[in-house]
């Protein structure tokens, strides 16, 4: 057992079989999303270094650093990391319980229904003045609901005989079409300015955020990734097919209900806060799968790093490259993500 | 002759269809049990239900006397294994990852890979000869290695009960014969109760303690290959013209269809 170290501490009360190279693989990718964190805290119009962005962090620098670090750009840095994880995970958690390597969020239109959910949201329950008449709490929940809602509906609509992984796709698609249809009417509907701030959210972006939508997103998130931790035996048979899950005692009902809505709660959650970011849900778990196989120990953890770092390398470029001009960091994911896609969707043409 | 496992007016159906009608059923415990009939006659279907793959319309399953459906899929997991028909392992998925998943019914979130699991997976492993490529994805294996990954699986669940369905299709023969010697001695060592679907009558009748054929919805006959199959058997379950013979390695009932081809026999008595 080269590649593998076993883990039983207390006696064997708890025990693990530990990936030594996705351990390392992990750790590495931890230092790269920390080093990409503290450089693109540093960057942007007040230029930084790594060591005075630390100072800050630990409670030092001048006041004007700490002014530029903390209230402007920390929490779209957070926001940034934590989305690009939501929704890596939500796209592992996806690909496995639908065995379809096609599978993410933006893909199956769960992007779509949590974007229409956000704009209804803001065109009832905003005032004469444009201010909310609700808590913002309560918009990574109607987020939540529009993803979930169309979850059920693409699945209930592909459902013939089991899943074929090219109709659901294709019925993902055309829901998703509809889906930004929708949301364009929402908009339309509503006041031009917010129609014009609404189209760079929808891109996904992490422009703008706060403490506020740091203090919600966080936690939220963080939570519904360590259920989904709790549910990697449960995904790891899932992904054998259902004959198989059943062999081998799991309740596959159940399992891939609890899966799919921790799925569009962290989708909810982050288009919520940062718009459609696409693709970054069907990429990250490539390329993890890539690094580390297909076993959903490692794979989840190893999506999520990979993930949070293609949205902060997006936020960064984004609005540094092109300064002052403030490009969304969904218009990279896209540019990336677009052609992956297409990549995909021929090579399982035969499937 | 103890039962391992009993069905009970046990009745099938897709829909409104019914595919097995009212059939009680015992499949001994310790033996191989094989399923033989034409295609669409339902055997995998039984196979299917005995695994509780799918509900029953009526009637009930029972494992060493309980009924399947009122225990714990867990439980159940624990007694019996099901091998399905062709399944696909998912991209970069390494045989050892596989394998390990057969201790799924024994593992809690505490408790992912006890002594008692590495042990089993060790083992399984090395009765399906596959220790060597135990860090190679499995889709990058042959169709043999590939079937023996996944038997290694249903063998690492530890269980009395072994189905399988069809587990040598889309094998060479080479393969075939690699695969039921593997079962053939895991009830000769183990004692471990296998039942399972072939299509190759003169293998099942080689490998079978014990072959059920069914025919219209219920079974035409059950008992040992060389007591039930017969040319008026063949003729009713398969609707084919045969002749029986004797193996003349195993002595086991040779099944020789009718029909046309090639006969040389004139040109090699003359």
């Amino acid at each position: 057992m080269s590649q593998y170290k076993n883990f039983r501490p207390m006696k064997g009360r708890v025990s693990f079989l530990l990936d030594k190279k996705a351990t390392i693989v992990l750790i590495v990718l931890m230092i790269v999303a920390g080093a990409i964190f503290v450089l693109s805290t540093g960057m942007g119009d007040m230029k930084l270094s790594p060591l005075a962005v630390l100072k800050v962090f630990f409670g030092g620098g001048t006041e004007m650093e700490t002014l530029v670090v903390q209230s402007f750009r920390l929490p779209r840095i957070i926001v940034a990391l934590i989305v690009g994880m939501a929704l890596a995970v939500a796209g592992g958690i996806l690909q496995g319980i639908i065995r379809n390597p096609l599978a993410s969020p933006d893909v199956l239109g769960l992007t779509g229904g949590a974007s229409v959910a956000v704009v209804s949201f803001l065109a009832f329950f905003s005032d004469q003045n444009n201010a909310l008449t609700v808590s913002i709490k309560w918009m990574p929940l109607a987020a939540f609901a529009g993803a979930t809602i169309i979850a059920m509906l693409v699945y209930f609509l592909a459902w013939k005989n089991g899943v074929s992984p090219i109709r659901i796709v294709l019925i993902g698609i055309g829901i998703s079409a509809l889906m930004q249809a929708l949301t364009t009417l929402m908009m339309i509907m509503g006041p031009i300015y917010r129609a014009s701030q609404a189209n760079i959210w929808i891109t996904g972006t992490v422009y703008g955020s706060s403490w506020s939508n740091v203090a919600i997103l966080v936690p939220w998130t963080i939570i519904f990734i360590v259920i989904a931790f709790f549910m990697v035996k449960n995904i790891n048979i899932l992904e054998l097919g259902e004959d198989i899950a059943t062999g081998v005692g799991g309740h596959i009902q159940r399992h891939r209900f609890l899966l799919l809505l921790i799925s569009t709660a962290l989708v909810g959650g982050s288009v919520a806060f940062a718009g459609g970011i696409g693709f970054v849900g069907l990429m990250a778990p490539h390329m993890a799968r890539r690094l580390v196989g297909s076993s959903f120990g490692a794979l989840l953890p190893v999506s999520a790093f990979i993930g949070a770092i293609l949205v902060m390398l997006a936020d960064l470029i984004g609005r540094t490259m092109f300064s002052p001009l403030e490009i969304p960091a969904g218009v990279f994911t896209a540019g990336i993500g677009a052609p992956y896609f297409i990549y995909l969707l021929f090579k399982t043409r035969n499937a | 002759m103890k039962t391992a496992i009993e069905t009970k007016n046990l009745t099938l159906s897709y829909g409104d269809s019914i595919i097995i009608n009212e059939l009680d059923l015992q499949i001994p415990k310790g033996e191989i049990t094989v399923f033989i009939g034409g295609n669409g006659c339902g055997k995998s279907t039984l196979l299917r239900s005995i695994a509780r793959l799918l509900k029953p319309k009526n009637g009930a399953v029972l494992l060493e006397g309980n009924a399947i459906a009122k225990m714990s899929t867990k439980d159940v997991a624990k007694q019996m294994s099901i091998l399905p028909q062709s399944p696909v392992a998912p991209e970069g998925l390494t045989v050892l990852q596989l394998v390990k998943q057969g201790r799924y019914p024994y593992q809690t979130w505490l408790k992912q890979w006890t002594e008692k699991d590495e042990e089993e997976v060790t083992k399984a492993l090395k009765a399906t000869a596959i220790e060597d490529l135990k860090d190679r994805p499995v889709d990058s294996l042959s169709g043999g290695q590939r079937q023996r990954a996944w038997i290694a699986m249903t063998l690492a669940q530890d269980t009395d009960v072994i189905l399988l369905d069809e587990p040598t299709t889309y094998l060479d023969m080479t393969h075939q014969i690699e695969i039921l010697d593997l079962l053939y001695e895991l009830n000769e060592k183990e004692q471990r109760t296998i039942v399972m679907v072939l299509h190759d009558l003169n293998l099942a009748c080689r490998y079978a303690d014990n072959i059920v054929a069914i025919k219209d919805r219920k079974i035409y006959a059950q008992g040992k290959p060389e007591h039930i199959v017969s040319c008026p058997l063949v003729k009713d379950v398969f609707g084919m013209d045969c002749q029986i013979t004797m193996d003349p390695l195993f002595g086991t009932p040779l099944c020789i269809p009718f029909g046309k081809g090639r006969c040389i026999l004139k040109e090699v008595v003359l």
